[in-house]
């Protein structure tokens, strides 16, 4: 859906330079967008989340989406909307438990997207993942498709609406990395929030630039992706697990 | 070969009435359940987040497949030039179309957004199967269309081969892309196998001649034309062999997945420990509506109430299969850290609670009714059915 043409990147030129017809360099930085221009291929954000810092009993990530995202929960487990989870994980040889956050993984090769009957399902050039509510036509096939369980279906009429994020009963809906944060130049809400905590278990970046927090991380350290035998490629990377 | 002269049925008469009058109502009953589930949200219904498709989608691909199988007695006549079966092409065409519009009407009336589907037919990602399945679905309402012509129009008898042949083809490739919307899900260990495509065109050879046949006793019976028995035990042969057909594809489905150190938990779950669906799988899947009415078929002593019975059972059976793959594949759990024990507030690692709710079955049932209407009024308009089916 959202193609970075170069139209785009001439209207939103602060940090691009253009090489030769056809190429363009852009300055990866992890910076607001400016207004009007699209997402850009020269990023790709993700997490490292660090589950060895992440209580279980602690669930700041999970009620500041909430709030953040405008879900409201109706008591019914089975059909209400949850963007973000923690699961308990226990290896049942050596009795190790963990506590992991669980979201969207915004994988390189989404399954929802493919899917996706109409496009509704789409991924930026930056690499999130988002469903184009206007599109969608609410036959959760992604639901069926992703490997993550990271979907919700708006089983009911939606109430105390943000701006950022609109819902529409009988649409599929997941996270969407904050995208509305990001493109504004901050971080996720469960980010921060969970550093508001003192833990700072899940670090937010872009992959993208070999100088970022993120970047450097990863390659200096070791981190898994949930089930990396996929070949989704996930933007959320896990340590601990 | 002998002339066979078709003949419309005569409505109006108080069969006719009472037929129409109770498959309208059914269907309205059906109107009224999408309107309660549009209205409130699909949380009425016993979908959830887990198990995402429930009993309409059960309905609609029963019908889907089956759509593709009603058209086989159409191509063995014509494309296998099997004479016995030719007089009946007409009506497996028209019913071949009507079980398809009957399935599509389920399935795009249990979507979150049923006043979208301007939207699905203008916006394409060819990389879906859905969006696939899309083209297929309407290219077969045009080549049947066509075929049904050829078949009815002297004038148009030249282009009666290709027809055939196109139309043949075209269900094949069908039932491929309906098998391949599970085929090609790796996130859920129940699909995700190359055998769901020939699976699938097994299944639609069984329950596709199965109603065939249970329409041509009713109609015949209801219209009071004859039949001979040696065309019903003839055809109860044939279902009978593509009962062993689809069993055979079960066992190479299942045998497939035990072979596979990662499909054992998802196995075990269908076939030894999963409560209803283990239930569903050998005893209304396999015994009931595979060895048993193959039993009676093959039988020397088949008649045509013996047939009638057994092709019931592949219809119950059939039924009960496509509810294991699509609703048990759902219920076992997404595996998203193999080989640990894992618990959240989102029902990971425990399998989905699924009941069918009374709205549900309601809309699936309306898929029949549909169906039906469509059936009797082509039949009652245009020139389906021979006057007599009898050996003469
Ligand atoms: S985690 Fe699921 S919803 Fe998110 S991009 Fe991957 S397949 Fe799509
Ligand atoms: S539910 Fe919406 S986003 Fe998901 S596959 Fe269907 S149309 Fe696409």
């Amino acid at each position: 859906m959202t193609e970075t043409t170069r139209r785009d990147l001439l209207k939103g030129a602060a940090g691009a330079v253009v090489l030769a017809p056809g190429l363009t360099l852009i300055a990866a930085k992890a910076q607001a967008r400016a207004p009007g221009s699209a997402a850009s291929a020269a990023n790709r954000f993700g997490l490292l989340i660090d589950t060895g810092k992440c209580d279980s009993g602690c669930t700041a990530c999970v009620d500041a989406c909430k709030t953040e995202m405008g879900l409201t929960g109706h008591d019914r487990p089975a059909t209400d909307v949850q963007y973000i989870r923690k699961v308990n994980v226990k290896d049942p040889a050596t009795g190790a438990a963990h506590s992991v956050p669980v979201m969207c993984q915004h994988c390189a090769k989404p399954p929802c997207v493919d899917v996706c009957p109409t496009g509704a399902s789409m991924k930026r050039a930056d690499g999130i993942v988002l469903v184009d509510r206007h599109i969608c036509i609410g036959c959760r096939y992604c639901m069926m498709a992703c490997p993550y369980k990271a979907r919700s279906f708006a089983h009911e009429d939606q109430t105390n609406q943000r701006e950022a994020n609109p819902r529409g009963k009988g649409c599929v809906e997941a996270c969407t990395l904050c995208a509305h944060r990001i493109d504004a130049g901050a971080k996720p809400a469960c980010v921060e929030a969970c550093a508001a905590t003192g833990k700072a278990a899940i670090l937010f970046g872009d992959l993208a630039d070999p100088n970022s927090e993120l970047s450097r991380r990863v390659a200096a350290e070791a981190s898994t992706r949930i089930r990396a035998d996929l070949g989704t490629g996930p933007a959320v990377r896990y340590q601990g697990i | 070969m002998k002339r066979i002269t078709f003949r419309e049925l005569t409505p109006m008469t108080t069969g006719w009435l009472a037929l129409m009058g109770a498959l309208l109502v059914v269907a309205a009953i059906a109107g009224a359940a999408v309107l309660y589930m549009e209205h409130q949200g699909h949380w009425v219904t016993g979908m959830t987040n887990q198990v995402v498709w429930g009993t309409p989608h059960v309905f609609a691909i029963f019908l889907i497949v089956a759509a593709s199988g009603a058209l086989n007695v159409a191509s063995i006549g014509s494309v296998f030039g099997r004479e016995p079966y030719q007089p009946l092409g007409r009506l497996s065409g028209l019913l071949a179309i009507a079980l398809l519009a009957g399935g599509l009407a389920v399935l795009v009336l249990d979507l979150g957004r049923p006043d979208r589907l301007i939207v699905a037919m203008t916006h394409f990602n060819f990389k879906s199967i859905f969006a696939w399945n899309v083209i297929l679905y309407s290219g077969f309402f045009a080549i049947v269309g066509a075929y049904l012509w050829t078949m009815m129009d002297w004038k148009m008898k030249g282009y009666y081969k290709g027809a055939a042949v196109t139309a043949f083809v075209w269900r094949l490739v069908l039932t491929t892309g309906t098998g391949s919307i599970f085929g090609f899900l790796m996130a859920r260990d129940a699909y995700n196998s190359a055998v769901m495509a020939p699976l699938f065109i097994a299944m639609s050879f069984a329950f596709g001649l199965a109603a065939f046949i249970l329409v041509v006793m009713g109609a015949y019976a209801g219209s009071g034309r004859p039949v001979a028995p040696e065309l019903v035990t003839r055809m109860g042969r044939l279902l009978g062999l593509f009962c062993a057909a689809n069993l055979y594809f079960v066992a190479v489905q299942h045998l497939t997945a035990l072979y596979m150190a990662d499909r054992g938990a998802v196995e075990a779950f269908i076939l030894a420990d999963g409560g209803i669906y283990t239930l569903l799988f050998w005893g209304v899947q396999v015994a009931l509506g595979g060895l048993v009415p193959m039993a009676i078929l093959f039988s020397k002593n088949a008649t045509r109430c013996t047939v009638r019975f057994a092709a019931i059972l592949v219809m119950i059976g059939g039924f009960a299969q496509v509810y294991v793959i699509l609703i048990g594949g759902q219920a076992f759990p997404l595996n998203l850290f193999p080989g640990m024990e894992v618990s959240s507030s989102f029902q990971d690692g425990v399998v989905g609670t699924y009941a069918p709710s009374l709205p549900e079955v309601l809309l699936g049932i309306g898929g029949f009714a549909v169906a039906g209407l469509i059936t009797l009024v082509g039949a009652t308009f245009l020139r389906i059915l021979p006057d007599s089916l009898a050996a003469d």
